[in-house]
């Protein structure tokens, strides 16, 4: 083997010219566009075009069938003077509210109950994330049903129990309906903030616990001073989706209700989708879904926040 | 964006119970000793028994209702609504037989693959990019594609309406599988940026100096390592595209092409009658592909929940 080194090369090993076409093929940026490209066709021609273009769209009187023609904030101007898409923010709202409140408290609570030690803890486990994987729409219709105006499981009980004497109209009042539709959210939303946050609290050493009992605290006061805070940063990231998620609902709405009585459950999303297809005012549609941009943005900042915190917060940097 | 720091959560355990970050002693017992039963009873085992029942009883309802015969549904007074002694098989024969749900079970299922593997090759390839290309620009990328898993449906759905009405798509099951990668890209590569991340990185350089091009590194070693991260996200992508209701709604108009949701809450209503049996039955059925995936992928469904909401 040494021979052979030390031998006096009697050819140079010809260098190629690197071409424009090996370039393309190993310099690390390109190489890194040519990975990107289907992902990013997707998103820019799928997703960042129409948003665009929805927000453009809510500039023009566009209808179904024609393209409109730009006719500056008219559509918002409309919309600020019309009290239906009023009480569709208003509902919106409310609905998050509550709904994003009740998920959070549930959900850890039951999440603090799935940490416990008990028999058959993996199947119980598996079982609460149920709700969460079957299509929402589909049980919207069971809930639609449980919820009837005649044959109501809920009314019956209640009635055969002695606690009311005629059957609840659940979906046809105002207050009802929309603690209906509020519940069937809840129902579907707390596995998801259950589930995650057990993943966070299985990371609080035990060790933590036992000291705090040796101190004398309560069960309130780890669960303030110890659980709690090493929890925020999970807490954080898993509300935002939440809320975001629970503020743009379509499906179990349209499914249980359609934004029905009185649009007293009409949601910022279904009333655009009433205005823009089933109406065919295109324009007037986009302007109700652009409205709802706003609150998301406030929503991403919120987990922006959130996350900036959980830095500081572990002490350390990643990775 | 992508430096955010990941909780050491171990997937396994949430679910099996047993902590492993603490694998040589056990200590999932915890202090648990130092609480009597009946104290146990009433603050753990009753409330979660009363939540797992709330969250389990609409799929008994619909279970029941689905092989209840129509006068026992509606007599609420003669017969006890909480069970039947004769169930009748009547209101799945009629899904089955005399409506087009097997058809709307095919296109919901050939959609929800198509968009899947689509959305999949497009995120392994762009993850593989940002986590180990690092070309100039790649962190910028990857919060970017973190800020588009936070665009929802619901503010696109108009003007992908009229997208998709240009490019002569209206109708077609193509429109669902083009537009579902949009929902499903974020997530994916969001997961398996984290997933590549736990590969070591030596690995890929020992195939750098043997010659190989990244290419083959992705195909030969990344990919084959990663076949979990692949498994959590080809589930829950599937899961999300069978749960899409709003894009399915409006792109689709005529009734065979229909996907199962959008299917069951236009076509099953008789002028003023509900066909609940069949209603319910068509929920079930529509329920069912997605348990039975879930229920065999349990440990990777939930990884793939909480790794997009960790990373």
């Amino acid at each position: 083997m040494a021979d052979i080194a030390l031998q006096p090369r009697t050819a140079k090993p010809q260098i190629r010219e690197a071409t424009t076409w090996d370039q393309l093929r190993t310099n690390r940026n390109w190489l890194g566009f040519w990975f990107m490209l289907p992902a990013m066709a997707f998103l820019i021609f799928f997703l960042a075009y129409p948003l665009g273009l929805g927000i453009w769209i809510s500039f023009t009187d566009a209808r179904i069938g024609r393209p409109g023609v730009f006719i500056g904030t008219e559509n918002y101007e409309w919309l600020w003077g019309d009290s239906i898409f009023w009480l569709s923010v208003f509902n919106t709202l409310l609905y998050t509210t509550v709904a994003s409140a009740i998920k959070f408290a549930v959900g850890l609570y039951l999440a603090l109950l799935l940490n416990e030690n008990m028999p058959f803890k993996a199947m119980l486990r598996a079982l609460v994330l149920i709700p969460f994987i079957v299509p929402t729409v589909l049980s919207a219709l069971a809930f639609w049903w449980i919820f009837d105006s005649q044959f109501s499981i809920i009314s019956w009980s209640l009635k055969h129990l002695g606690l009311i004497t005629q059957n609840i109209n659940f979906l046809g009042d105002v207050t009802w309906a929309r603690a209906c539709v509020i519940f069937a959210n809840i129902w579907r939303g707390v596995p998801f903030v259950a589930i995650t946050l057990l993943a966070g609290l299985q990371t609080v050493q035990p060790s933590l616990y036992e000291a705090a009992t040796l101190d004398g605290a309560s069960k309130w006061e780890m669960f303030r001073f110890i659980t709690y805070p090493l929890l925020t940063p999970i807490i954080a990231v898993v509300m935002t989706f939440s809320v975001l998620f629970t503020f743009t609902d379509f499906q179990l709405i349209w499914a249980m209700t359609r934004g029905g009585p009185v649009n007293a459950t009409h949601l910022m999303a279904t009333l655009s989708y009433q205005r823009a297809i089933i109406a065919g005012q295109l324009g007037e549609g986009a302007a109700i879904s652009s409205a709802m941009i706003p609150f998301l943005l406030a929503a991403i900042m919120v987990s922006w926040f959130g996350l900036q915190r959980r830095k500081w917060q572990q002490g350390e940097n990643n990775d | 964006m992508t430096e955010l720091p990941t909780l050491p959560v171990d997937v396994k355990a949430v679910l099996s119970g047993s902590s492993s970050t603490v694998a040589a002693t056990d200590y999932s017992e915890g202090m648990s000793y130092l609480e009597s039963l009946p104290r146990r009873l009433v603050t753990l085992y009753l409330p979660l028994a009363i939540i797992v029942f709330i969250l389990l009883f609409p799929f008994y309802w619909m279970g029941l209702t689905a092989i209840k015969p129509d006068e026992q549904l509606l007599d609420l007074d003669k017969f006890n609504p909480f069970w039947t002694w004769n169930p009748t098989f009547k209101h799945i024969y009629k899904l089955l037989f005399e409506s087009y749900y097997p058809h709307w079970l095919w296109n919901t299922m050939y959609v929800a693959v198509c968009a899947t593997m689509l959305s999949i090759f497009a995120s392994v390839l762009a993850a593989y990019a940002i986590v180990r290309l690092r070309y100039r620009g790649a962190q910028w990328v990857g919060g970017l594609i973190f800020m588009s898993y936070l665009v929802p449906p619901s503010i696109l759905f108009i003007p992908l309406a009229t997208v998709v009405f240009q490019y002569g798509l209206f109708d077609s099951p193509l429109a669902l599988i083009l537009t579902y990668p949009t929902i499903l890209i974020p997530f994916s590569t969001w997961l398996l940026m984290g997933y590549f991340k736990t590969i070591p990185f030596e690995l890929e350089e020992c195939a750098l100096i043997d010659g190989a091009s990244r290419w083959q590194i992705l195909t030969k070693i990344v990919l084959p390592l990663a076949i979990p991260g692949l498994i959590s996200a080809f589930i829950f992508c599937f899961t999300l595209c069978w749960n899409e209701f709003i894009y399915a709604l409006t792109f689709l108009q005529s009734t065979q092409n229909k996907t199962v949701p959008v299917a069951i809450v236009n076509e099953f209503v008789d002028g003023d009658i509900y066909r609940w049996g069949s209603l319910m039955a068509g929920a079930l059925a529509g329920s069912l592909p997605l348990v039975i995936l879930y229920a065999f992928f349990v440990e990777h469904y939930v990884s793939a929940m909480t790794g997009a909401v960790k990373e």
